[in-house]
């Protein structure tokens, strides 16, 4: 039998049921990998459910630090999870290995003559050690990770720091778990021969780039969570939705540690769950008009129940900042699978002339300097400002280059005229207009309530106003200040983030573009291609409005793939409306929106349909170019 | 369209005790229909922080979308303002609390933007106990959109047209306690009297202070066979005379002294309530809601203030958010720093 062999390259897979602990066993076997200095990156692949559905944890290892989905069937398929198996057995890779609880004997069905199996009576150890119904239950899932580190040559000492320090304290529970492990560990080595054919190292084949940088793996909703704290977010407002939720518990939980007043105890924050999505953003947005820092955290249906007030806060000119942890859409659409489909709803979100500016981070890392950024651009702007994550970045554990922030960096409150300033103006025998284009950037100047005893009130509304924010109905008014909210978008382009251009080696008249979590699979799918021959230049977007970079990039190329998730090529048509260069032809998509993470493979397979070949020299015949939709991985 | 502002809000210099005159509390003109009750409140509300007083940029004006959403625009001009969205500014106004809880906040709202499309939002505010002042215009039509019914509108009333109301109305008041407003009371556009020092004693509570102002649609809801008209209104009204008596204020008092029972606000205002022979204890729930179901009972509209609950905390208590406004904050209260965030990174790998 052919049992697959590789070293710091693989993908391990497990099959749970939902609700049965097994979330903690799983992160704490990636976690491992992890400490090994061996990049791993992990993925729940959950129901809406909290108990009795399969779910599935995905983790991937990989020397090179390919972060992305691989694609593919799986190497290892660790399988608990009777419900499951039929369909579990069938996704591993010829040459792969199906761990399984041997505590009842294997349908002969599930028997595959290409792949090794892996018996562990998991069940029967755990009857045979433990009275409780609970601990019968819960060490289940610390046996396979104990049996796991044998099979694949994972540092018991390791696994054994993980499980001191997550129950630091509590001595007893610290020997159960790591007898626990130890069983599973022994049975492993006394049963089979260990290491398997798939196994890790320290050092060894890892990247030099991935060996230099000291990584952190944490997730993106709590490096959003952490970059409001740090971006000096005072008011949070909130309603629960998957997969957004845990942006705002993480912010309560760092706020609780670090904006604590030290004299009196009370807080330097205000979190207000909301009795729905728009009055959280109504909060935000009264809140901002107020002074203060606030945001939302929100998905999909939030967002669209978020439209009537952010065009609100566009007109009105209010900064908010939102942040939008993508899911499956439409409607309820997937609610625990990902996508990247809200980029149009966020860029025009509300009814009349309406954009706003969207934010798209990749990284743990740049979830936090965003979300940072994202408050000077606010207020700065006196805007909205949208970032756009997704379920995949958001709730799944990623190796990311550690948070980094300048203790330099002061707050851009924008411009605010205090007490001081409006009497300065007033000396001056100028007269405040809120909404009077001062420096001619279109960005005008506010003042917070209660500023000054008699200069500088004004009235914030969505009805259409003067430049004193008088209410009028004149057509002429309207226009200029439409106009002006135009002109101020446009000045955005030089405050938000620029794309990441990576030039490939060589001269190519293909290029591709992608944002957020696409862009690791697609980085790994430029290398694959590039190794085939094909070379590409990337651009990875990070923000809307588009500056000049973007119109340069795509006038470089003669192809562009944009490379996204969802079902409509959402930010190819937000390019193609955006800039001012011929894009429609040049732009070609390539797309998955099946609610998992784009692959890999995917990616390259597009863009080779794209090319209409794997050989770059070939001209492209444009006829014969077809839409590469859901390639097959 | 009311033109020019009567000529008797100007009494001659006359300054309050923080040396504001009765205009620096005026707005611009109103462009409501001439008549309109909503005029008459814009002016009671003028009166009420002009002689409390309170000074007129620490207050904030919140307001949805309606004809009682545009009044904030008529009065108290050097205040900020801030017309938002239809039946949304009780979300607007938590967030501008949360922000800076040292400003006085008055929202005006309508019969629609609260009972209708904002009735969420109003029950929400009113759960968190949010430190402000809440006025719905209560007229029982859409006047902007003319005349619709509204929900507050009574079952049988008639419209413009003459079509009859088949649907109960909701009673905001009565919602308002059993949700667990702090200070509840009901007025009357036309009582002046009443009125006044229910807007002080509703602006000196520490909490969420709802205030029902029945204000006749002078265009669209003041015909025969309208419950919500002047006549009807005029002739059915149940008030409890009051006075509110600021701290540090000598007693005025316009009303003769009969039975009086004295509530005294946190700040160490009071309120005199002047009880008529079927009055009940204002600080008890189930007798104000029973009152009230027996005024409505007798085809009569139970006025002054019906309910109070001096001891709830308001949100920011609840919160226990400092006493520095949140806006006031700096990134020394508000940034860690990168010491910490090293040891978060650390934690991390």
């Amino acid at each position: 039998m052919h049992a697959k062999q590789a070293v710091n390259d693989f993908v391990v897979k497990f099959a749970n049921v939902n609700g049965t602990g097994s979330a903690s066993a799983n992160h704490m076997f990636a976690k491992a990998i992890f400490r090994m200095g061996i990049p791993v990156s992990p993925r729940n692949i959950f129901p809406s459910n909290i108990q009795g559905l399969p779910t599935w944890y995905e983790v991937r290892v990989s020397h090179k630090g390919y972060l992305g989905r691989r694609g593919g069937g799986v190497d290892l398929m660790l399988c608990v999870n009777p419900q499951s198996m039929e369909r579990d057995v069938k996704e591993v890779e010829p040459g792969g290995y199906f761990v399984y609880d041997s505590t009842k004997p294997l349908d002969p069905r599930l028997i595959r003559s290409d792949i090794n199996y892996i018996g562990i009576p998991i069940t029967s150890m755990c009857l045979r050690e433990y009275t409780d119904a609970r601990q019968r239950l819960l060490f289940k899932n610390v046996i396979y990770v104990g049996a796991l580190a044998a099979l694949l040559d994972i540092e018991f000492g390791v696994l054994k720091d993980l499980v001191a320090e997550q129950f630091k304290g509590k001595e007893k529970l610290i020997t159960q778990n790591v007898h626990a492990l130890e069983m599973g560990h022994q049975y492993a080595v006394q049963n089979y021969a260990c290491p398997i054919g798939l196994r890790v190292e320290r050092g060894g084949n890892i990247a030099r780039h991935i060996l230099e940088t000291d990584h952190i793996l944490m997730d993106g909703n709590t490096a959003v969570a952490l970059g409001a704290v740090y971006g000096g977010a005072s008011v949070a407002a909130w309603y629960p939705i998957t997969p957004s939720t845990s942006v705002v518990d993480g912010f309560e939980t760092y706020c609780k540690r670090l904006r604590i007043d030290p004299g009196t105890g009370e807080k330097n924050y205000a979190i207000v769950q909301a009795e729905d999505e728009l009055s959280a953003i109504g909060m935000v947005i009264g809140a901002g008009w107020n002074g203060a820092r606030a945001f939302t955290a929100t998905s999909g249906p939030g967002l669209s129940l978020m439209g009537e007030f952010l065009g609100l806060a566009y007109f009105a000119e209010v900064p908010a900042v939102l942040v939008d942890v993508q899911r499956s859409g439409p409607s309820t659409g997937m609610p625990t699978r990902t996508q990247q489909s809200d980029v149009l709803a966020a860029a025009y979100a509300s009814h009349g002339d309406t954009k706003h500016v969207l934010l798209f981070p990749a990284t743990p890392a740049e979830c936090f300097s965003l979300t940072v950024k994202a408050f000077d651009l606010a207020d700065r702007l006196q805007t909205p400002v949208l970032m756009l994550t997704d379920l995949d970045l958001g709730m799944n554990d990623w190796m990311s280059p550690p948070l980094h922030f300048d203790d330099q960096h002061t707050y851009d409150r924008g411009k605010v005229l205090d007490a001081e300033a409006l009497e300065a103006l007033a000396r001056e025998g100028k007269r405040f207009g809120r909404y009077l284009d001062v420096d001619g950037d279109g960005i005008p100047y506010r003042t917070y309530p209660g500023a000054h005893p008699t200069i500088g009130a004004y009235t914030a509304r969505g009805t259409s106003r003067d430049e004193y924010a008088l209410y009028t109905e004149d057509g002429a008014a309207y226009v200029r200040n439409v106009d002006r909210l135009l002109k101020k978008f446009e000045t955005a382009k030089q405050y938000v983030p620029e794309p990441k251009i990576k030039p490939a080696a060589k001269k190519t008249p293909y290029g591709a573009i992608f944002f957020g979590t696409t862009a690791s699979p697609a980085y790994e799918a430029v290398e694959m291609l590039a190794e085939e021959g094909i070379a590409i230049d990337t651009m990875r977007l990070r923000a809307f409005p588009f500056s000049q970079a973007v119109e340069d990039f795509i006038t470089a190329h003669e192809t562009v793939f944009v490379i996204e998730q969802n079902r409509d090529g959402q930010m190819r048509r937000l390019l193609i409306n955006e800039t001012d260069v011929p894009a429609k032809e040049k732009l070609v998509p390539v797309l998955n929106y099946d609610g998992l993470p784009i692959t890999a493979r995917q990616i390259a397979a597009g863009v080779r349909a794209g090319i209409g070949g794997t050989d770059n020299v070939t001209p492209i015949d444009r006829s014969k170019r077809k839409t590469s939709r859901k390639s097959k991985p | 369209m009311t033109y020019q502002k009567p000529s008797f809000r100007h009494p001659a210099a006359q300054v309050n005790e923080l040396g504001y005159t009765r205009r620096d509390y005026e707005g611009s003109l109103s462009t409501l229909c001439a008549g309109c009750g909503h005029d008459s409140i814009s002016a009671a509300i003028i009166e009420a922080v002009f002689t409390l007083p309170l000074e007129p940029h620490r207050i904030a004006k919140m307001s949805g979308i309606g004809c009682s959403s545009k009044t904030p625009a008529y009065f108290l001009g050097r205040s900020h303002g801030f017309n938002s969205v239809h039946g949304r500014m009780p979300s607007v106004t938590t967030g501008a609390s949360l922000a800076n809880r040292d400003l006085v906040y008055i929202g005006v709202s309508g019969d629609g933007d609260t009972a209708s499309i904002g009735f969420g939002q109003f029950g929400h505010a009113v759960r968190r106990n949010l430190n402000m002042t809440y006025i719905v215009e209560n007229n029982g039509c859409y006047g902007l959109t003319k005349g619709q019914d509204s929900a507050t509108a009574d079952v049988g009333s008639k419209n413009k047209k003459g079509a009859a109301n088949p649907y109960e109305p909701i009673d905001l008041v009565s919602m308002a306690i059993q949700l667990g407003a702090t200070f509840v009371g009901r007025s009357f556009s036309g009582d002046r009297q009443q009125l006044v020092p229910l807007i002080k004693a509703a602006l000196t509570h520490r909490g969420f202070a709802f205030l029902d102002v029945v204000s006749p649609c002078v265009t669209f809801n003041n015909h025969e066979g309208s419950t919500k008209s002047y006549a009807f209104t005029r002739e059915r009204i149940e008030a409890t005379p009051l006075d509110f008596v600021p701290m540090r204020e000598e007693i005025r008092t316009s009303y003769a002294a009969g039975a009086t029972q004295e509530v005294c606000m946190h700040d160490g205002s009071v309120i005199r309530l002047h009880k008529q022979n079927d009055e009940y204890d204002i600080e008890d729930a189930q007798s104000a809601l029973q009152a009230i179901a027996h005024h409505n009972k007798q085809g009569r509209v139970l006025t002054g203030l019906l309910y109070i609950d001096r001891d709830a905390h308001e949100m920011h208590e609840v919160l226990g958010t400092v006493r520095r406004p949140l806006n006031s904050l700096t990134e020394k209260e508000l940034c860690p720093g990168t010491k910490v965030l090293d040891s978060i990174n650390a934690g991390l790998r």
